[in-house]
């Protein structure tokens, strides 16, 4: 019901054009920052991991490298980024329209004769599906960057192994699976913190209540999609 | 004119409202009045529609609200203004973007004749030179004045106000009642107040309806209101101090 009521009642596009607008600028630029410190990170802390477990002379360098873009690709930079998503967009929705809810902005909205919840949650979606996989491209290219410093710069292995291996035996299947997998956290993180703040009742302790249910629940639905899509598209 | 039948509300088992009607004319403000408790403000979503009474029914000018389709629904609404009890300013919009929101999303008016407009309806309001503001940087009272900026800005014909008094100084609150008044008989719309404010009350009650435990229990004017008869309105009138010396004397 509250994803029908998105689409009915609706008002003109000039209207959603500015606000998804709006939301694009406060979901990407807004998360910009943490997603390539998180991702830059993670692909240098992955590529110290993997080679510290490489302890066969007879692999190859490069391998390190194709470890890393296959964790990267695959599941670091959609899911755990999806994670850290929920925790600050899907907070910073819940708690937006929960403190909408509590001081009556919505019901004034309402009253105006405006479908609230296409207004204000509409945008939200649209923008998070829109900026979410952008995102997830950033965090894949700074966590290869990531690793690409962490690995060169102690001696792990030589930028030329570390470029070889990135390009070696790549399936553009994956970058394609993460860019799906990244649309539907979008969608989920988005609708399900827009739904848990939207109606939110009660006070300040209650807009709270609604932040966290919002990042648990989103962070609950994004891991079981995660699974979900790999045993539907990557399962043989 | 708005006209309620039988307004009945219930939440669990808990009866807020039990078959209230009653007729409310354009021109003046129309008082809902009672103590805290009482139902008041659910009667007032109910008329507005924010809540589905669980029986009962609200006509604006011979419409039936609620059995209406969802467009008659959105144009009857597209004719309403509510000041909210605690402005219920959109918090990241300036004064000014928020009385111009309405116009915003619901006209096709140019930008020139929006600024007219809102600049109109500030004045209209007494408050000049406060555009640029946001919500958090101005009083109580200014942004009751804000709210009831807002509520007209697109003309409306019913104009509903939730204790539009609360939480301000006794001058204020005048000034507010002044207004509300004044806006009522210039534009001739149907003005719906709730208010638990005796000074309210005396001030610009010519219409009151008197809810106790859900229930209609008294209507008429500030002039009746002191001799009514009706001992939970005596209860709730001679409650304040100042009435109550009056009525001594």
């Amino acid at each position: 019901m509250f994803l029908g009521s998105l689409f009915t009642n609706r008002e003109t596009f000039k209207t959603y054009y500015k606000l998804i607008l709006d939301e694009c600028i406060s979901i990407g630029l807004g998360s910009l920052f943490l997603v390539a410190l998180v991702s830059t990170f993670m692909g240098a802390v992955t590529t110290v991991q993997t080679a510290y477990n490489m302890v066969s002379d007879f692999i190859p360098d490069y391998v390190i490298s194709q470890v890393v873009r296959e964790m990267i690709v695959l599941e670091l930079a959609p899911t755990i980024i999806a994670v850290i998503y929920a925790g600050k967009v899907g907070s910073s929705m819940a708690g937006g329209l929960g403190t909408m809810r509590i001081t009556e902005q919505i019901d004034a909205l309402e009253v105006m004769g405006i479908n609230s919840i296409s207004y204000l949650v509409l945008p939200k979606i649209i923008a998070s599906i829109m900026m979410y996989p952008l995102l997830v491209i950033i965090a894949g290219v700074c966590g290869m960057l990531g690793g690409y410093l962490a690995g060169t710069l102690t001696g792990i292995i030589t930028p030329t192994d570390y470029v070889y291996g990135l390009r070696s035996s790549y399936n553009e299947f994956t970058v394609i699976f993460a860019l799906i997998k990244s649309v539907v956290f979008a969608f989920l993180v988005a609708s399900i913190s827009s739904y848990k703040g939207y109606y939110t009742q009660g006070g300040a302790l209650e807009v709270g209540v609604s932040t966290t249910q919002a990042v648990t629940t989103s962070v609950i639905a994004v891991l079981i999609a995660d699974y979900l899509l790999a045993q539907l598209l990557l399962a043989k | 004119m708005i006209k309620i039948e039988n307004i009945t509300k219930s939440f669990g088992d808990k009866l807020v409202l039990s078959e209230v009607s009653g007729v409310f004319e354009k021109g003046k403000p129309n008082l809902i009045i009672g103590a805290s408790g009482t139902g008041k403000s659910v009667l007032l979503k109910c008329i507005v529609g924010l809540i589905k009474p669980d029986r009962g029914q609200t006509f604006y000018d011979g419409r039936d609200f609620y059995d209406s389709d969802r467009t008659t629904k959105t144009e009857i609404r597209r004719e309403m203004g509510m000041l909210f009890q605690g402005g219920a300013l959109f918090d990241s919009k300036t004064v000014e973007q928020n009385v111009r929101f309405p116009l915003d999303v619901l006209t096709q008016m140019s930008r020139s004749e929006k600024a007219d407009r809102v600049n109109f309806c500030l004045k209209r309001v007494g408050l000049e030179n406060v555009n640029s503001k946001m919500p958090s940087e101005i009083s109580g009272g200014m942004k009751k004045r804000v709210g009831i900026a807002r509520a007209i800005v697109n003309n409306p014909n019913y104009l509903f106000c939730d204790e539009p008094n609360s939480g301000l100084d006794p001058q204020t609150s005048i000034l507010i009642d002044e207004l509300i008044q004044d806006i009522s008989e210039d534009l001739d719309i149907t003005t719906i107040v709730v208010t638990h404010d005796m000074n309210s009350v005396m001030g610009i009650g010519e219409r009151i309806m008197f809810i106790y435990k859900g229930k209609n229990v008294w209507v008429g004017t500030n002039k009746d209101i002191t001799h009514s008869g009706v001992k939970e309105l005596d209860d709730f009138v001679f409650a304040n101090k100042v009435m109550n010396s009056l009525r001594n004397k």
